[in-house]
């Protein structure tokens, strides 16, 4: 608990000195990961998530996969906290974030949020010009040195591939961005706040094919450097892209295991089913 | 309904081209510019500069009080309480009972206000009476825009780390148009009321120079012209009317434009 407390401590700090101090902390716990248990989610009388355990592997990528319903995007929302914002819902169990339990009491919702980066379903820009977009989630963590936003900006365009797409209009605005590059701007603006962990909920799904391939490269690049959970509807995707599989139906953890052995020996009936198609 | 939109165009027209018809002839220079002259009321020399004055001045006024008070209301029952709260189903309760109220009841409740607390008939006493008719108006339909507002971008900011206070500044740029057309809406409500005024203002040849003094308006000015038996009088009356009408118009476009410049980024 006291490693946990002193990485909290960084967290508040300017981002830019922190990544030294955070690699350090890491190499001290070497417990940086997303652990899952005992996990029960209510939605007013409904009981959506049933007794969840879960690891999830450090710098991989995981993918949730099941069918509609199953409670993949409400099972994402209980990382970053989002349930906070609608009190019909209620949560039991531990979710560990690094080694400390985000649902404790006095944890900062903000310093977990700024944690996770979100790639919803539909690209969703903010009213502001594409450099703000990118700009944004910097200056509300406190960086003010104009200098330092514009490095941190042309960075994460040129990361996610739309730096020189946009170069010219960086000043204006997003809405006449296609849709695929809207999405990599918000994935853009959601690195910018320097996160750890990358959360995608089915972020290709409102996305034509080429736009899916751009942002299926990028998840891949983004393994590298950080841990990342994505929910998908496809599995074909799933397949293409994860180190490991979840598979969720009616709120509960069906199976979990490495892709290729998720794929090619799946263990449960269940999940022989639905990989076959027979339902989904 | 090609019948409807016929009697609706038509009916419009009429109004206009009455109004028109009878106010040109008497709108001079004079008539914006000057306050009433000693005979004004008879038909000799003056303006209704007092009027138009003590209009903007009563408007500007309650405009910044309902503003001061419905968007920090507006952005707490939408973003700070929870979907389903009680508080923020009896505030919108509350808020369809105000804004079907008939002005001359706030009037009457000014007046009585402000027997009670002592002041006389002022520009203070008109602000703070059209203030209260104004705000159900502008809140309204402020709330109204802000439901509709997509819950993506609330969610975008809150999980980017954004605070409530951080979240609600940019949701507010997203909100200028319905703002700015809340505010059109009020004012266009506000400056054409005479049931308000009517006590609460009272009525001066004069520009008012500070607040405790009392105020003409444009609606008791086209009243009082209206009342006189002499024609010249009467179609000045018309004349104000058509001054009053291009003052929202006015206003109209103006809140137009900054509406579409602030809102250049939007989504």
């Amino acid at each position: 608990m006291i490693f946990a407390n002193q990485h909290l401590e960084t967290l508040t700090v300017n981002p830019v000195k922190e990544t030294n101090r955070t690699v350090l902390l890491k190499k001290v716990m070497n417990n940086h990961t997303i652990r899952i248990e005992n996990l029960d989610v209510y939605i007013e009388d409904q009981h959506i998530l049933k007794d969840i355990n879960l690891a999830v592997p450090e710098k991989s990528i995981t993918c949730i996969i099941g069918p509609s319903g199953c409670g993949k995007t409400t099972f994402l929302k209980t990382l970053n906290r989002m349930h906070d914002e609608t009190p019909e819902v209620k949560i039991k169990g531990r979710v560990y974030v690094d080694d400390l339990n985000i649902y404790d009491k006095g944890v900062n919702v903000i310093d977990t949020r700024k944690k996770m980066g979100l790639l919803a379903q539909r690209p969703c820009p903010l009213p502001m010009s594409i450099f703000d977009n990118v700009a944004y989630g910097p200056r509300i963590h406190g960086i003010k040195k104009r200098k330092a936003i514009n490095q941190t900006v042309i960075q994460y365009l040129q990361y996610v591939g739309l730096w020189d797409e946009v170069r010219g209009r960086v000043r204006s605005s997003p809405s006449r961005l296609s849709i695929g590059q809207q999405q990599r701007l918000c994935l853009a603006r959601g690195l910018a706040i320097e996160p750890e962990y990358i959360l995608g909920d089915e972020a290709t799904s409102s996305l034509d094919p080429l736009s899916t391939k751009k942002i299926e490269e990028l998840f891949i690049k983004l393994k590298e450097k950080y841990t990342v959970i994505l929910v998908t509807h496809t599995l074909r995707q799933a397949r293409r892209i994860a180190d490991y599989i979840v598979f969720m139906y009616l709120g509960k953890i069906v199976e979990t295991g490495p892709t290729e052995e998720f794929f090619n020996n799946p263990k449960k009936q269940l999940t022989r089913e639905y990989l076959s198609g027979s339902f989904s | 309904m090609i019948g409807a939109a016929v009697i609706i165009m038509g009916v419009l027209i009429y109004i206009i081209g009455t109004v028109f018809y009878k106010g040109i002839p008497s709108l001079t220079w004079e008539m914006i510019t000057k306050i009433p002259g000693g005979g004004f009321y008879l038909g000799k020399e003056g303006g209704v500069l007092n009027a138009i004055a003590g209009s903007v001045f009563i408007i500007t006024g309650a405009l910044v009080i309902s503003l001061l008070i419905s968007v920090p209301l507006v952005m707490y029952i939408n973003f700070y309480l929870p979907n389903k709260s009680i508080f923020s189903s009896i505030i919108r309760f509350s808020l369809d009972i105000l804004f079907g109220v008939p002005s001359i009841v706030y009037g009457a409740f000014g007046f009585a206000l402000m027997v009670y607390m002592g002041i006389k008939a002022s520009l203070m006493g008109g602000i703070i009476t059209v203030a209260m008719l104004i705000m159900p108006i502008m809140m309204r339909s402020l709330d109204e825009v802000t439901r509709l507002l997509p819950r993506d971008l609330p969610d975008a900011l809150l999980s980017l780390g954004s605070t409530k206070y951080e979240m609600t500044k940019v949701l507010l740029r997203q909100l200028m148009p319905g703002l700015m057309t809340a505010i059109l809406l009020a004012v266009g409500r506000g400056i054409g009321d005479a049931a308000t005024v009517l006590f609460t203002a009272g009525y001066t040849d004069n520009i008012p120079s500070s607040l405790g003094q009392p105020a003409a308006t444009l609606p008791l000015s086209i009243f009082f012209q209206l009342g006189s038996p002499v024609e010249e009088v009467q179609n000045r009356a018309y004349a104000s009317a058509i001054i009053l009408t291009v003052i929202i118009l006015i206003l109209s476009f103006s809140a137009r434009y900054f509406s579409s410049k602030f809102s250049k980024n939007k989504i």
